[in-house]
């Protein structure tokens, strides 16, 4: 049986959640990533900002398992801790992380009831078997899941295009539905790589909302990347910020964005 | 038709059906299926038969390939797989033929998976390759490999005991129409089943986005070797029917142009589409039959046409083919969706 709403953390407010520790990451002779360290806090908003190229995403994809860095670790912890570098992908889903893409990375050809009811997996227990009699136990989970799917339909106002297709979509509900998935899982903590990147200034208003909905209402921690300064300085509780792979600031939003390294990061150095 | 539908239970939202109409429409299928034997002739009902058995192959082989996106050559094998299987265990060890269906379903889901691990490191072209070495391995080992051949006969036919039900011969074309039916819509039930749910719905997120299906908590490993089971299992029912209908296994009819066209079939009945299966099947038996009868009847008038029949057939079969993905890539199911579409607003198109 699935607990009601959508925080799936056991932590309090407040508790260290995520610990990056010295994580290296090099392609070749390429180093992504170079001993990057950060917290990340039950209950808070994270940003991670950076140039273009500078880490953001493979930071991202180490943490949900798609890349093993080099060296460092990676503790998460809710209840038990444990390393994220040593899990693959799915293990780490079973921890209760979900996340977005950068390019939307739905399953296209599935209705957004269907994509929604895929990110309950972890939390649904039949097997072939059952799923092939269907009447009984695979019924049940079907009805009582579809329940936690339509909450988070109805928190996204996602309603009227339930049964389409995904890949029919417009972009910016596909990137409502892609938060919507990740929601599914129940997430203890939610990794978002760019939710606004392309949106109009209405979209970037809804999604903006929907993410502090389910940071403040449910509770759910949140480490997203985002291009928009405007944005991140509204939303995140803390801001960290990397460059040529490296974490180079890290603070509130305000402190940050006095920082004379960021700056001269975003904007080159002054002769 | 479809207007006024307001469900209040999400069981109810969730069923097959939603109007009267579409249950008429099961009714119909249904009791058209069930009157068939009563009125064909022996010759339609082996087409029928043929049809059957092909269809429960092809919904085992979309399960894989249109529905979780793992290419496979190895249909023919698996198909030889579980004719052979079920042959031997009746043959040999007099296992009731029915006995030796359910085993055989279960061997080849056992072989399939095994042949289905290089899944998870292989996509597209390259699985393509990986399947084909299951066609050959399997078409070595029970062609030539010693330890098989003993039970299997090599290149020599394979003679089964015929099926008998309570004395009743069963594999009459009228008796065993009931076998073949009662399997087929059994095959139909369970894959419908299986994507409405947990397992199939990961195959199909497999198929359309495989890291956001693994970052969403899906082992691809595990459900890929899975998709491969289940399918075979289909496919090994497919060919123990065959052993059983036929009461003799020879290997010609599980060569790799079987798997191409098992391949065929699902590409124009609808790849991801369990009544399309259905419809490629048909389309695929009954194309040879209709261009037979075709030449035969012209033969008259057109003189040595009944010796080019094989040759055009095949030049028809790759015609058909490239016509239905040039004009509708999703097969004969599409186009009966768009009849389903069109007679919806029927006649008030607007």
């Amino acid at each position: 049986m699935l607990a009601a709403g959508l925080n799936g953390s056991h932590l309090r407010e407040g508790e260290l959640q995520l610990q990056v520790q010295n994580v290296n990451l090099s392609f070749g002779g390429v180093n992504a990533l170079l001993d990057v360290s950060l917290h990340a806090y039950q209950g808070q908003i994270l940003a991670i900002i950076g140039p273009n190229g500078a880490g953001k995403t493979s930071l991202l994809n180490c943490i949900s398992g798609l890349y093993h860095p080099q060296a460092g670790s990676i503790l998460f912890h809710n209840g038990a801790t444990a390393d994220l570098t040593k899990l693959p992908p799915h293990a780490i889903a079973r921890l209760g992380i979900a996340r977005s893409f950068q390019n939307i990375e739905l399953f296209r050809r599935m209705t957004v009831l269907d994509n929604l009811m895929l990110g309950c997996h972890v939390h649904m227990k039949t097997g072939v078997l059952e799923n092939l009699v269907y009447w009984g136990r695979s019924q049940r989970e079907e009805v009582e899941f579809r329940r936690h799917v339509e909450d988070i339909i109805d928190l996204l106002e996602i309603e009227a295009i339930r049964r389409k297709p995904v890949g029919a979509l417009a972009y910016g509900l596909q990137k409502r539905v892609e938060l919507g998935r990740a929601l599914a899982l129940r997430p203890a903590l939610l990794l978002l790589d760019e939710p606004m990147a392309g949106m109009n200034a209405e979209e970037k208003e809804d999604m903006a909302r929907f993410i502090l909905d389910v940071n403040e209402e449910h509770g759910v921690s949140i480490v997203l990347i985002e291009h928009d300064m405007g944005v991140v300085m509204d939303i995140s509780d803390r801001v960290v910020v990397l460059d040529f792979g490296a974490k180079i600031a890290e603070g509130a939003p305000a402190e940050v964005r006095a920082d004379p390294a960021v700056i001269s990061a975003y904007l080159g150095q002054e002769r | 038709m479809e207007s006024g539908i307001f469900h209040t239970t999400y069981q109810r939202d969730m069923a097959l059906r939603h109007t009267p109409a579409q249950w008429v429409r099961l009714a119909l299928v249904v009791a058209a299926a069930l009157a068939f034997p009563f009125a064909a002739n022996n010759y339609w009902l082996t087409l029928a038969n043929q049809i059957g058995i092909a269809a429960i192959g092809a919904i085992g082989l979309n399960i894989l390939v249109g529905f979780t996106g793992q290419i496979s050559l190895g249909q023919g094998a698996f198909l030889a797989v579980g004719a052979y299987s079920a042959g031997i265990l009746t043959k040999q060890l007099g296992i009731p033929w029915y006995a030796s269906t359910v085993l055989a379903c279960l061997i080849t889901a056992g072989v399939g998976a095994v042949f289905g691990m290089p899944a998870l490191r292989l996509k597209g072209l390259y699985l393509a390759i990986a399947t084909l070495a299951a066609q050959e391995i399997i078409e070595w080992g029970i062609l030539q490999w010693e330890p098989i051949t003993r039970l299997t006969g090599g290149v020599e036919a394979m003679n089964v005991p015929r099926p008998t039900l309570f004395g009743v011969r069963m594999n009459t074309d009228f008796n065993f129409y009931w076998v073949t039916l009662l399997c087929l819509a059994l095959t139909v039930i369970l894959a419908v089943n299986l994507f409405r749910t947990r397992t199939g719905r990961a195959f199909v997120a497999i198929r359309d986005q495989d890291i956001a299906a693994e970052v969403m908590g899906v082992d691809l490993f595990r459900y890929k070797v899975l998709a491969f089971a289940v399918s075979s299992a289909f496919v090994g029912l497919a060919g123990a029917l065959t052993a059983h209908y036929r009461t003799i296994i020879s290997w010609e009819r599980f060569t790799l142009e079987t798997s191409i066209l098992y391949l065929a079939m699902i590409i124009i009945g609808g790849l991801g589409s369990v009544s399309g299966s259905i419809y490629g099947a048909a389309f695929m038996t009954l194309l040879p039959a209709i261009l037979q009868n075709l030449g035969r009847s012209l033969g008259g008038t057109v003189p040595n046409i009944a010796q080019q029949i094989p040759f055009l057939q095949q030049g028809v079969f790759g015609l058909v083919i490239i016509l239905f993905l040039v004009f509708e890539p999703e097969g004969i199911a599409k186009m009966w969706r768009n009849v389903k579409d069109y007679f919806r607003l029927w006649p008030f198109s607007y």
